[in-house]
């Protein structure tokens, strides 16, 4: 039996905004009437390191999603989704931001970032679809590049199951009011891109 | 369940508490008639949960110091306090907390104590003792655990401090449990004059959840403390009768707490389970999904439901004991089987449950699989991704004041001085050569003086931050002039507790609360507690900041060096803007910028280049020996 209706591994660099979708999420499950974990990354790790946030829609149980468990995963850069792919079940949809953060050990030339057609390939080979999105470029359309995650957040709109409206409810509460329109246009695109 | 408590929580307060409280139990109770219509359920991060809790209960007064994943309830309290009568602050450090809480319990107003795992270290003389003396109004310590070192030193497990202490010890497994906890500890820490611990862990303090929370409700309104020297003077006249009486409740304690919500068994089959804490979701997630019959003994307090326990153990002929960290639960089942069925066959940290870092579904499923005799997952690998991905390890920010200062240091001190460093952001720059230790807060300086005492004759610098020196480097300052240390402490003066997310400390001029207060010098500090020489420096001004050094290094006695820079975070936070800066083609490709290490500074084909990160700090520029660096002009 599961242990829960959706399970979802939001992954990126600290400062891209990964706690802002897990949020979002959370309260639109609230709103739905339906039971919600997450579990985020705080202190040492942001400081330019690796960030995963654990989301688990329809859940009682621990925050944390399985190894092997999760149904979509959703990366704000492209090197960690295949850092987190382990997460992925065999049957799970990877969604990928396209532009790469270069880590220390890449702008002091210690190690090489890999092609994104290698992340592709890896990728492919550990879930049923995997989906890359210029997230960044499509922000920066919707008219500021800071909307990145909700771009990506409007792709995971499709795939996980919470209605839409909910999702905006919850959206324009965490997002500065001025800012709203940039997002909500954010989110229309990023959905666009998997349809 | 509330309700109840309340009603005993009246019967059993002493004296000067009834006249404190009172009336509002009273109105606790009116209240509580209506709290199901005034519940409301949001998506709250653990700790905020737990400040809801606290709020919940009155609490009065909260006292804390920074530490992950303990930070939030503080700030979760600041952000919610608004007009109430309700003491925040953030401390100077851990010790200093836990004696403020209890100055507020003695007054009888409820108070509350927020730590991570290791500051109870720090706070360890007054917990042992506060145990013996008891409260006035409730005080609950909050320590918060940290297994698998996310953003530790060690993974150490406050169970065991509470077991040592005698204190009761309320083990949440999600942030529900911990608001919960956090509004009963005062409930359970009155009806047995004792502190109380909470002890929630990075996976529920740092968790989200639909959580369900009520009103905030007064604080006591006539505060007073009442003189009663057998219980607030520990003279070891005193302490004897309190040790008896310490000891002599605990089988009271254990009988209140058994029947909790926290505690929950479910006999099925002859093969067991018990678990504690988040643990308990583990387990029950597990059997889910192998579709198993086990009984199922869950645990959330201390000291340990024996009677629960032993019915377990008189029903099953194997029990499986699932607990993060140290065996605390299993021990006492093991005590328990020997008595109630010493046929029972008992696993756990012998091989199937680690005791190191912190469980997961996975393990704990394979390890339930195993005792029936099913087959095991194996966890997911991806074999191209250990191939071809490159470490992203945590680093200072691009601009960091720290990492010119210890790029300056180093050029002073050179490669063979001997580096003590200290805990904070700076702990990251191990890879720059000047943070050869860390042990504890404010061990930089004693570290480094027993290095010297010891007889080493190489330089010696070491390095702690403003809120770590404050913390717990002053005494050991004091101690390095007295017994004549002849070393450099340098204080790396970012005016925050970066790390833990940007808390103000004495040095910064405002509270916890936002308001403002004396802005403690750090110089006059380090001249009064014994320095010879006290100097201040821009990290950013190269040149100057390295003639400082050189003066610290020959000084004859303890000198201090405060480099002074504000937090890179902060600064853009507050809109401090400085132009970027740019490589021309003058670039000779020799590296040395991008060996300083800033993310900044990449190195693309042969030659160096700035990226959109840069903060403008300049000091690639001033080490650059072709000149090739230099600010953008617009």
């Amino acid at each position: 039996m599961r242990a829960s209706e959706c399970d979802i591994v939001i992954v990126g660099v600290g400062g891209q905004g990964v706690i802002l979708i897990s949020d979002v999420i959370g309260r639109a499950a609230v709103k739905a009437g339906k039971s919600v974990r997450g579990a985020e990354t705080h202190g040492m790790a942001q400081r330019g390191g690796s960030v995963i946030n654990h989301t688990r829609i329809g859940c009682r149980f621990s925050p944390m999603v399985a190894a092997g468990g999760a149904d979509v995963l959703l990366a704000l850069e492209p090197a960690e989704a295949l850092r987190f792919a382990h997460f992925l079940s065999s049957e799970g949809v990877a969604l990928v931001n396209t532009s790469p953060v270069l880590p220390v050990t890449v702008t002091t030339g210690v190690a090489s970032y890999p092609s994104l057609e290698e992340i592709h390939s890896a990728l492919r080979n550990v879930c049923r679809t995997a989906t890359f999105i210029d997230a960044t470029a499509l922000a920066k359309t919707a008219g500021t590049s800071q909307a990145m995650n909700v771009v990506m957040l409007g792709a995971l709109s499709r795939h996980i199951p919470l209605p839409e409206d909910l999702l905006l409810d919850a959206l324009a509460q965490v997002v500065p009011s001025k800012y709203l329109e940039a997002n909500r246009r954010a989110f229309a695109l990023g959905k666009a891109e998997v349809e | 369940m509330r309700l109840k408590i309340d009603q005993k929580h009246e019967i059993d307060q002493n004296d000067y508490q009834r006249e404190g409280k009172l009336t509002f139990n009273k109105w606790n109770i009116v209240k509580n008639i209506f709290k199901g219509w005034l519940f409301v359920r949001e998506y709250l991060l653990g700790n905020a949960a737990i400040a809801r809790g606290l709020l919940e209960a009155g609490v009065g007064l909260v006292a804390g110091y920074p530490g992950t994943p303990s930070s939030e309830i503080v700030e979760t309290l600041v952000d919610l306090k608004g007009d109430m009568p309700l003491h925040v602050e953030w401390s100077v450090n851990e010790k200093v907390a836990l004696e403020v809480a209890a100055g507020g319990s003695w007054t009888g107003v409820r108070a509350a104590a927020t730590m991570k795992h290791v500051g109870l270290n720090v706070a360890a003389d007054p917990f042992m003792t506060l145990a013996y003396l008891g409260v006035g109004a409730g005080l609950v310590l909050i320590s918060a655990d940290d297994p698998n070192c996310h953003s530790s030193q060690n993974e150490q497990d406050s169970r065991r401090y509470a077991q040592f202490a005698s204190v009761p010890c309320l083990d949440p497994a999600d942030p529900q449990e911990a608001r919960d906890m956090a509004a009963f500890g005062f409930e359970l820490s009155e009806r047995f004059n004792i502190p109380v611990m909470l002890r929630p862990t990075t996976r529920v303090s740092h968790a989200r959840a639909d959580v369900q929370f009520g009103e905030p409700q007064p604080s006591c309104e006539s505060p007073r403390f009442v003189k009663n020297p057998a219980r607030r003077v520990a003279l070891p006249v005193h302490a004897r009768p309190l040790h008896y009486e310490l000891v002599g409740k605990q089988s009271a304690i254990e009988q209140a707490l058994e029947g909790t919500k926290w505690n929950n068994l479910t006999l099925r089959s002859d093969d067991g389970i018990i678990a504690s804490g988040i643990a308990g979701l583990y387990a029950e997630e597990a059997v889910l999904d192998l579709d198993l019959d086990v009984s199922l003994l869950r645990i959330g307090t201390y000291p340990l439901p024996s009677r629960l326990i032993e019915r377990m153990l008189q029903h099953v002929k194997r029990v499986l004991v699932v607990e993060e960290l140290e065996p605390v639960v299993e021990e006492q089942v093991e005590r328990l089987a020997r008595v109630v069925n010493p046929e029972v066959e008992i696993l756990g940290k012998g091989g199937l449950i680690s005791r190191e870092g912190e469980l997961d579904l996975l393990q704990v499923r394979n390890a339930v699989a195993r005792m029936r005799g099913l087959e095991e997952k194996l966890p997911s690998r991806i074999p191209a991704a250990d191939k071809i991905l490159p470490p992203r390890p945590p680093a200072l920010c691009p601009g960091c004041g720290h990492r010119a200062t210890y790029y300056a240091m180093r050029k002073v001190f050179g490669k063979k001085a001997i580096y003590p460093s200290d805990i904070g952001c700076y702990t990251m720059a191990v890879g720059m050569g000047t943070v050869d230790t860390c042990l504890c807060m404010g061990a930089s300086i004693t570290l480094a003086s027993g290095i010297r005492f010891a007889g080493e004759t190489e330089g010696i610098c070491c390095s702690l931050g403003d809120s770590t020196f404050l913390h717990g480097g002053m005494t050991g300052l004091l101690n390095a002039a007295y017994n004549k240390a002849r070393i450099t402490v340098t204080i790396l003066d970012n005016s925050t507790t970066a790390m833990t997310g940007h808390q103000p400390h004495p040095g910064t001029g405002v509270t916890a609360t936002g308001e403002p207060t004396v802005k403690v010098s750090l110089e006059a500090l380090a001249s009064a507690l014994g320095a010879g020489l006290v100097e201040t420096v821009d990290p950013n001004d190269l040149e100057r900041s390295i003639e400082c050094f050189q003066r610290a290094k020959e000084f004859s006695g303890l000198s201090v060096v405060i480099a002074r820079q504000p937090c890179v975070i902060l600064a853009r936070r507050s809109g401090t803007a400085r132009r970027s800066f740019a490589v021309s083609d003058d670039c000779q490709g020799c590296r040395i910028c991008v060996d300083y290490g800033c993310p900044a500074i990449e190195f693309e084909g042969e030659k160096a280049r700035i990226n959109a990160l840069c903060t403008g700090c300049g000091v690639c520029a001033k080490i650059c020996p072709s000149s090739a660096i230099s600010e953008v002009v617009r």
